[in-house]
């Protein structure tokens, strides 16, 4: 009887292999390998939350030895729910940049193998139990982000990627004197070991090495005002870049601040609750209001993905409830559903009309009904409209925030709900309102439609089955 | 005015994180004691080798994989322009390279092969071996890579050192967990993966330098 | 503060010259430099911590030579993406204003 805690470790060699065979074979192989490998990733995590057990967090010891002195993977409720969020994003999109990239070899050559170990990286980071070994996860997250961007080499893309590579160096420079600090203070950097360690009345350096990591990972999210690096990167790369990028690379870093935050730096946590939470409500406004002023429909989408993240922050002050935990892992797997749905629309979009303005999107609705249909339901889910899983999401988020008196929350929430409809119904304003030009547009595979629907679908679907997920998380399921 | 807050921001938390330093206790848990009581098991004499090839395996795997993906990011940037027309090359230069590259083989050798009980491994000798490859190219005797033309030989070499450990990892999942070295056999592995890494990583060292060169050597 | 923790003391310098360059300096291939010495700074002071105790501790040591691997990746990726910045533009300037539609 094979164990499916070994299936963990699958997660994290598999996309490296087969990252490793892409950069040999070239694109056409390469292609099918990604495509395949993902189906088989997917199918083992799906394997694996149907198995789960609740209470008893897994853990893999590598090499045998555990941790302090080796490296140990921890799977718990939380990171299965990142796990899974990651594969069922990533299967249809891979299957989308497939036929999105079949058209140039020389940018999708390169597009699998750094694919690959992106979502390596993904994976490995969200069991790593290791404060060190999260720091390599995050560079591998890190550079094969910024690399992704950079495909295709022009003059926005370079740019983009540089500014990016340069936040995300700052972030992963504070994470590691972080890291130092600490192995400095207690001789481990090993979460299992350190957490019982941490007493009462810390050494300074450990707060210092708190603050230093936990801003780290900030910049790396983009919390407002540290969002400068996001929309030009996630708005001129390639639209299954795009999605990659935006539905997950920024969950990955959200998802140690709260780790980090809930377990290591609890004693801490409470003082400074605040500041994330106002930093949070003002990428909401802030990143609302430039979406609502975009011109450009990654520019708007992007600009989106800066307003959502502020919803994940906006929980922390109610943190470590485990309703908040609920409803904060309910908005992460909404938002990545959602925008990685609306991206590829996007992507469908431009390659069909040949330009990327809104205002070109006129008439669009009869030409391509079910691209548009998908980017609608996505944009259902991020104003939060019921029964999308973004409506549960902010409900969850809601109930949580009144369970404490905090009412400033619920408004806040509420607020983005509105704002967020405002620049989805000026985009879907376009395409609905005006009258059909006589502008030929070009035919795009089917098979983008149809997983840009698919993941729209899922986004709205997921609300219906809430549940579910909520299962894997510890604490009473309302 | 910029200028004086981020200076008046830096002092004051370059204090902090000195006080923070001096302040330190002893710490808990020492990890020394550790390794010194495992490393008869961990196959090699060396404590930071066992660490790195051992009891942190796993770090080192992922490690090669970021240096292997900054290689194809590199790639992926896009063509630079051509190169420019050859130069003649200094014939003094080229001697001296062609002198010098043999000794330095046999270095990176040695450097390996002492990974295992003093300073040294894969990635000293990869780097030894890079040095040579950039000496040879910057003397004209061997010519730049093209991302877009790599021959299928080139990129098996680039990759196989972390595909030889990757596979040597995986096969140890049979045995408990990923990377778990039967103590016997666990010296011979770790010299099989060094000499893999060793080669990979000189042609990975070397791309990220002869990628970005846009000379073509003394080749006509 | 006992000698031993000079290395350590002298990183958290090193660290925060590399701060105050990224944010400070224009130049990119500078800023780049500085980000060396932000991690060069982070690896002194967790190396010399791990030695303040007398023996020197293994695992800081093979910790560094990971974060050393991944220091080079990183200014690889940066100094081709300048480089290839350098192509696209024709000219020595900074990162312009992304066009934000």
């Amino acid at each position: 009887m094979v164990e499916p805690v070994t299936f963990v470790v699958w997660l994290i060699v598999l996309p490296l292999a087969w990252a490793a065979a892409a950069f040999v074979t070239g694109e056409r192989i390469g292609a099918w390998l990604g495509v395949v490998g993902s189906a088989i990733q997917t199918f083992l995590v799906v394997w694996m939350v149907a198995t789960w057990h609740v209470a008893v967090p897994v853990i893999h010891r590598v090499g045998g030895w555990g941790a302090p002195l080796g490296i140990d993977l921890t799977v718990d409720g939380l990171a299965l729910a990142m796990l899974l969020l990651t594969q069922v994003v990533s299967l249809p999109l891979t299957i989308y940049a497939r036929s999105y990239f079949s058209e140039d070899a020389s940018k999708s050559r390169h597009f699998w193998p750094l694919a690959g170990f992106l979502i390596t990286g993904l994976n490995a980071l969200f069991v790593s139990a290791d404060l060190f070994n999260i720091y390599v996860t995050l560079e591998i997250v890190g550079l094969s982000a910024v690399s992704l961007v950079a495909i295709g080499g022009g003059k926005a893309q370079i740019s983009a990627a540089l500014r990016y590579l340069f936040a995300t160096l700052i972030g992963s420079g504070a994470y590691l004197l972080g890291v130092a600090l600490i192995y400095g203070a207690f001789g481990s950097v090993s979460l299992a070991t350190l957490i019982p360690l941490v007493g009462s009345n810390p050494p300074q350096a450990f707060a210092l090495a708190g603050l230093l990591m936990l801003f780290g990972l900030m910049l790396k999210t983009a919390l407002f005002p540290f969002h400068y690096w996001l929309p030009p990167a996630h708005g001129g790369a390639a639209a299954p870049v795009s999605a990659l990028l935006s539905a997950l690379v920024v969950k990955a870093s959200f998802y140690l601040t709260l780790r980090l935050w809930t377990e290591l730096f609890a004693s801490i946590a409470d003082d400074i609750a605040w500041i994330p939470a106002l930093l949070g409500a003002g990428a909401i406004l802030w990143g609302s209001w430039r979406a609502i002023q975009a011109i450009r429909i990654k520019m708007l989408i992007a600009y989106s993905t800066v307003a959502q993240l502020g919803y994940l922050f906006l929980v922390f002050p109610l943190l470590p409830g485990q309703d908040a935990i609920r409803a904060t892992v309910m908005q992460a797997c909404a938002h990545g559903a959602a925008k990685a749905a609306m991206f590829a629309a996007a992507g469908v979009l431009i390659k069909a009309t040949g330009q990327d303005t809104m205002a070109g999107l006129a008439g669009m609705t009869g030409r391509l009904p079910l691209t548009l249909f998908a980017f609608g339901l996505a944009g259902m889910t991020l104003m939060g409209l019921p029964p999308s899983s973004g409506f549960l999401a902010k409900w969850q988020l809601i109930e949580a925030g009144m369970a404490r008196d905090l009412w400033i929350i619920p408004v806040v929430a509420l607020a983005g709900g509105l704002l967020t409809a405002v620049y989805i119904f000026r985009i879907l304003s376009f395409a609905f309102l005006l009258s059909p030009s006589s502008v030929k547009i070009a035919t795009v595979p089917r098979v983008q439609e149809w997983t840009a629907f698919a993941l729209a679908a899922g986004s709205v679907l997921l609300g219906l089955r809430g549940v579910e997920l909520m299962a894997l998380l510890p604490g009473q399921v309302p | 005015m910029k200028r004086a807050i981020v200076i008046a921001a830096a002092l004051v938390f370059g204090g902090l994180l000195i006080n923070a330093i001096v302040d330190l206790p002893s710490s808990p848990v020492n990890l020394r004691i550790a390794v010194a009581d495992n490393m008869a098991k961990s196959g090699v004499s060396h404590p930071v080798t066992a660490v790195l090839l051992n009891f942190r395996g796993y770090d080192t795997l992922l490690e090669i994989a970021v240096l292997l993906l900054a290689l194809i990011g590199l790639m992926a940037a896009g063509p630079m322009l051509p190169p420019p027309p050859n130069q003649p090359a200094d014939a003094m230069l080229q001697k001296l390279a062609r002198i010098a590259t043999p000794p330095v083989i046999v270095v990176g050798g040695y450097l390996l092969w002492a990974g295992a009980f003093r300073p040294g491994g894969a990635f000293q000798a990869g780097a030894v071996l890079a040095a040579a490859m950039v000496l040879l190219h910057l003397s004209g005797l061997l010519s730049a890579w093209n991302a877009q033309l790599l021959p299928l030989a080139r990129r098996v070499i680039l990759v196989g050192g972390f595909v030889l450990f990757l596979c040597v990892s995986v096969a140890l999942l049979a045995a408990g967990s990923l990377l778990q070295y039967p103590p016997e056999q666990a010296g011979l592995l770790i010299l099989l993966i060094e000499s893999g890494l060793t080669l990979s990583l000189a042609a990975i060292l070397a791309g990220l330098f002869l990628f970005l060169s846009r000379d073509n050597g003394g080749a006509p | 503060m006992s000698s031993e923790l000079l290395f350590a003391v002298v990183g958290a310098l090193i660290f925060t010259l590399g701060v105050a360059g990224t944010i400070l300096v224009a130049n990119l291939l500078r800023r780049i430099l500085a980000f060396n010495l932000m991690g060069s700074g982070a690896f002194l002071v967790l190396v010399g911590l791990a030695q303040r105790g007398g023996e020197s501790d293994p695992v800081p040591h093979a910790m560094v030579l990971t974060g050393i691997v991944v220091a080079v990746a990183a200014t690889a990726l940066a100094l081709a993406l300048l480089r290839k910045q350098h192509e696209v533009k024709d000219s020595e300037e900074e990162l312009t204003e992304i066009d934000d539609g």
